[in-house]
């Protein structure tokens, strides 16, 4: 009786789900669309917000133009693309007066102190036709200064403008939310003062 | 008219009628596939030629026109040609005995026969298009293609003949006519087995998925028009958007009472022309609803299910006639 279950009977039953399948794909063809005619409609910002463009630097919280980075290569050394390429700043050059101080400690014996390097990148390039979006520079960023972008809407015509320089792009960035948003225009000017 | 015998110019109006009914046909066929797999999968399909896309089978034909008629090195030039033209031609003889409203279809009494034994040309444009290529995916799918055909031919054929046993008739205006006065006298009700199986055996017959593995063509190499480009696919994909409108034509007279409405009184052929359209997307809906089958799944249904199912069906409609 088994046998004649599983070789007769179950089969009949089976193609009830045939007609299950037809119902589920006859609901799904009278639903509504979900995809967007790109060009005429855009996605709005809050189904932006969980897409992952290309990878961008986040800024420091009190002056979005410099970035949060700390040039310790973590990003460039896990990057499996190898699309990352960061150089860091060199320490600046002791002024004639600094020189001589520092010659003049080292004579009395004294520790001297060395101008050191600002953390910061001199220079963050991002090549985005390498890069496959597997966020291992994002898990691996010690101080937290890689995001992914929701920038989706990004075309260029040829490699050269793919290779993004991610200071500048972090830089237009902040002046573009210090434009754009109302609030953080009084804060925006804050930094820039304290430097002056 | 300029010296010819009316006969021949109605031939010739004839023939391109029926041309452009199927041109037309795949056009619409191949518009409808794509916006019913878009719907499906709520996209709109094509949507960026002409008013929601339109024209796309347009351009899209245009665009196949356009391309290079390539024949691949060593090959049968002759048969590798012939194969499309044999796959197609038939189908323009196949839309003659089919009644498509009370004065429109030709009366004759081998009606039946004749759709069974034209469509079966198919099989040998396949095999000849297979052979032809000088290519082992082409005769591998070619050898896979008819093995499909010829194995569904034969429970459709049981099917027809039980029909044909109640009609005692092959002409399918006579099948029609028998029908008449109302939705329940159709077939359809007199004999569901026989419609499950004739349209099961149609899917497989006009090789429509989910039995579409003449022409799986990312997963077996399309099989066995691997080497056909531009109106040589072009041909074998028209022919089979005109086997289907054919099938489904042959449904709708067997089964569901041809021109003849579900009221009696109001027979038109609109109702043939709705009967054969909710075949064809019956058909395009099951293609976006269910995964392809294996070969020895496509095999095992025909001849351990349908054939079996068919006969005794055919057994009982035979015993029951002769009380």
């Amino acid at each position: 009786m088994g046998r004649f279950r599983k070789h007769v009977i179950q089969p009949i039953l089976d193609c009830w789900s045939l007609i299950v399948g037809l119902k589920i794909t006859g609901k799904y063809f009278c639903k509504p669309l979900i995809t967007v005619h790109y060009p005429r409609q855009t996605i709005d910002s809050e189904n932006l917000s969980t897409y992952g463009g290309h990878v961008e630097l986040i800024g420091k919280p009190k002056d979005p133009a410099t970035p949060k980075c700390i040039s310790c290569m973590m990003c460039v050394t896990n990057c499996p693309s190898n699309c990352l390429k960061v150089v860091k700043q060199k320490a600046p050059k002791p002024t004639p007066e600094q020189e001589a101080a520092m010659k003049a400690a080292e004579e009395a014996g004294e520790k001297v102190v060395k101008p050191k390097a600002p953390k910061n990148p001199a220079k963050f390039m991002y090549d985005y036709t390498k890069c496959s979006l597997c966020g291992t520079c994002i898990d691996n960023c010690p101080p937290k200064s890689l995001r992914f972008s929701n920038n989706i809407y990004w075309v260029a015509t040829s490699r050269e403008e793919m290779n993004i320089d991610l200071l500048a792009r972090l830089k237009e960035q902040a002046t573009e939310v210090s434009g754009a948003a109302p609030t953080p225009k009084v804060e925006a000017p804050a930094p820039a003062e304290k430097e002056a | 008219m300029f010296g010819l015998p009316m006969i021949l110019i109605n031939l010739i109006i004839g023939v391109i009628a029926s041309m452009a009914w199927l041109g037309l046909n795949a056009l619409v066929l191949v518009y409808c596939e794509r916006k019913f797999a878009g719907h499906i999968q709520r996209r709109p399909g094509p949507f960026e030629v002409g008013p929601h896309g339109v024209l796309q089978p347009l351009i899209d034909g245009v665009k196949l026109m356009s391309k290079q008629l390539l024949i691949p090195d060593n090959a049968d030039g002759f048969l590798f040609w012939l194969a499309p033209i044999l796959s197609m031609i038939p189908v323009l003889v196949l839309f003659m005995p089919i009644p498509f409203s009370p004065h429109f279809g030709l009366e004759v009494n081998l009606g039946l026969l004749l759709i069974l034994a034209f469509s079966s040309f198919n099989g040998l444009a396949v095999i000849l298009a297979g052979w032809s290529s000088n290519n082992k995916w082409g005769v591998l799918g070619a050898a896979r293609a008819v093995s499909q055909t010829v194995a569904y031919e034969i429970p459709l054929l049981i099917v027809v003949m039980t029909i044909s046993f109640m009609s005692g008739s092959l002409d399918m205006s006579v099948i029609t006519e028998q029908q008449a006065g109302g939705m329940l006298h159709w077939n359809i009700f007199k004999q569901p087995l026989a419609f499950l199986i004739f349209i099961i055996a149609m899917f497989g017959e006009t090789n429509r998925a989910p039995f579409d593995l003449a022409e799986a063509e990312s997963e077996l190499t399309a099989g066995f028009h691997t080497e056909y480009s531009s109106m040589g696919f072009g041909l074998f994909f028209m022919a089979e958007y005109g086997y289907m409108v054919v099938m489904s034509s042959v449904c709708a007279v067997l089964f569901l009472g041809g021109f003849h409405a579900p009221i009696p009184g109001l027979d038109s052929w609109i109702w043939m022309l709705l009967k054969i359209y909710a075949g064809l997307f019956l058909m395009i809906w099951a293609r976006w609803t269910y995964p392809r089958v294996r070969f020895d799944q496509l095999l095992n249904i025909n001849w351990k299910w349908l054939l079996p199912l068919a006969t005794a069906n055919l057994l009982v409609t035979a015993f029951v006639m002769k009380l």
